[in-house]
């Protein structure tokens, strides 16, 4: 099956003012890639800041005006510019948004499940939002809850509901389960599989290696804004000796399971 | 000993309690790991013991007795998740640094393995989460506090980072005999790092032994 997603040597630098009108550059991507098919679950992983969140932002068109973009996303064989993809965004194409910020502060989180469920074309928006938080664990009261009343998980599992209200063509779900006891990071790893079987394409953002490796097809590893190494879910093991790039055994080795070591990767 | 004892809250009157008859202790050097679901409690713990939220009914004392800094930080210091919503973005790093109380001297003398020297002049958004992790850890033990709360310290942080600042972190408080309740819903994680491993699926249950 060809990819649906397809992200070619994408850079990003974004363009700021210092003092007065001098400019300057500070590149954020350097070099990114990352596939993904109708049916696959691409987990994207790697250093805090190597940009991963920024790529998902960028697939979806969401970056701030002074971003600088270079590089080729093809999306279903089309490439698409910023613009394009933008359109896509919320109908064909979705984001799981990492944090709590991202939900609305003034109004209760019912309105806002509701809202995304009618978005959904959802015939009955408030059975649907009820259905959606029940099915995670959340009863009829939270829908009653503001934002900053929910603990993070709680919200985390509230956007997961928001998001998959609508059954999307590629899911990108920014760091979804941080926060989370094991047990829902499971079985929300599982909804994500759910969906691949289906026939969505879904990339997970995330930090949670371990966790991840059940439900992935492949892991895309990336460190300093570009994409260092494409493994196999089953090359993590052992102590990592099956990995090609020293980032890739470094980030498996730091695993708390595997001792919390420190190796000479900077 | 950093300690709650019988201790009840609830963020309102008509609310439920989020506490009940919660019993902890931290031994001065000791690093205690509170594990447990998600709205469980933990984060509200760790402010009560950090003294930002005032008990219902019971107490939290400090070797003793309940502490009430005036000028000075207060003993017990937390370190939460997101370093950038506990600064602010208008100040650089260095003035971050020096709203403890330490001096210039203390501020431009920190290890660089925590704080490089290169880092005071910027601001928080300037340098990344990792980064910002371990000022705002060096931040909380310029307060030369005598037990740190460490709230998901490293939840958002890749796991090479998560290494290296947990490391950093234990070889200064052991060395400075601080205390430590590190909250993580990470098991594996707690197991490494910590001492004992309170886990908290019955907030009665967890005096400890």
């Amino acid at each position: 099956m060809s990819a649906l997603l397809e992200v070619r040597g994408l850079e990003v630098d974004f363009v700021q003012y210092e003092r007065g009108l001098r400019r300057r550059s500070v590149p954020a991507l350097t070099g990114m890639d990352l596939t993904a098919s109708p049916g696959e679950v691409v987990a994207l992983v790697g250093a805090s800041g190597a940009g991963k969140s920024l790529l998902a932002h960028a697939v979806l068109g969401l970056l701030p005006p002074n971003a600088v973009e270079c590089g080729t996303v093809t999306y279903d064989g089309v490439p698409r510019d910023p613009a394009a993809r933008r359109r896509l965004a919320g109908r064909e194409t979705m984001l799981l948004p990492q944090s709590v910020s991202f939900l609305d502060p003034v109004n209760p989180v019912g309105r806002q499940v509701r809202r995304s469920a009618r978005l959904a074309g959802r015939s009955d928006p408030r059975r649907a939002a009820e259905e959606a938080l029940a099915q995670r664990g959340l009863g009829p009261e939270v829908l009653r809850l503001y934002p900053h009343e929910l603990s993070g998980g709680m919200a985390r599992r509230v956007m997961v509901a928001m998001a998959t209200l609508r059954a999307p063509r590629l899911l990108l779900a920014d760091e979804p389960t941080t926060g989370l006891p094991p047990e829902t990071v499971r079985t929300t790893l599982a909804e994500f599989r759910q969906l691949a079987d289906d026939g969505c394409a879904v990339v997970v953002v995330t930090h949670e290696l371990l966790a991840v490796l059940d439900v992935a097809d492949r892991v895309v590893i990336c460190s300093a804004g570009r994409t260092v190494d494409v493994a196999d879910p089953a090359d993590f093991t052992g102590d990592g000796s099956r990995l090609g790039h020293p980032f890739s055994r470094a980030l498996w080795q730091a695993l708390p399971v595997n001792g919390l070591h420190v190796s000479g990767v900077s | 000993m950093l300690q709650a004892q019988d201790v009840w809250f609830r963020y309102g009157a008509r609310r439920p309690w989020v506490l009940e008859a919660v019993d902890l202790a931290v031994a001065p050097g000791e690093v205690v790991g509170l594990c447990g679901p998600s709205g469980g409690g933990k984060s509200t713990a760790g402010r009560l013991l950090a003294g930002l939220l005032p008990p219902a009914r019971g107490r939290v004392t400090v070797d003793g007795a309940t502490p009430r800094p005036r000028r000075t930080p207060h003993p017990v210091q937390l370190v939460l998740q997101h370093p950038e919503r506990a600064m602010d973005p208008r100040w650089t790093l260095r003035q971050v640094l020096a709203a403890t109380g330490a001096g210039p001297g203390a501020v431009a003398a920190l290890d660089p393995e925590l704080v490089a020297p290169g880092w005071l002049d910027r601001y928080p958004h300037e340098i990344s989460g990792g980064e910002l992790q371990r000022v705002n850890l060096a931040r909380a033990l310029l307060a030369r506090p005598r037990y740190l709360v460490a709230d998901e310290l490293t939840a958002s942080l890749d796991a090479v980072t998560q290494a290296r600042i947990w490391h950093l972190l234990l070889d200064r408080c052991r060395a400075a005999s601080i205390g430590v309740l590190a909250i993580a819903h990470d098991r594996p994680l707690l197991e490494v790092v910590a001492d004992r491993v309170v886990d908290w699926d019955r907030p009665a249950d967890t005096r400890p032994a």
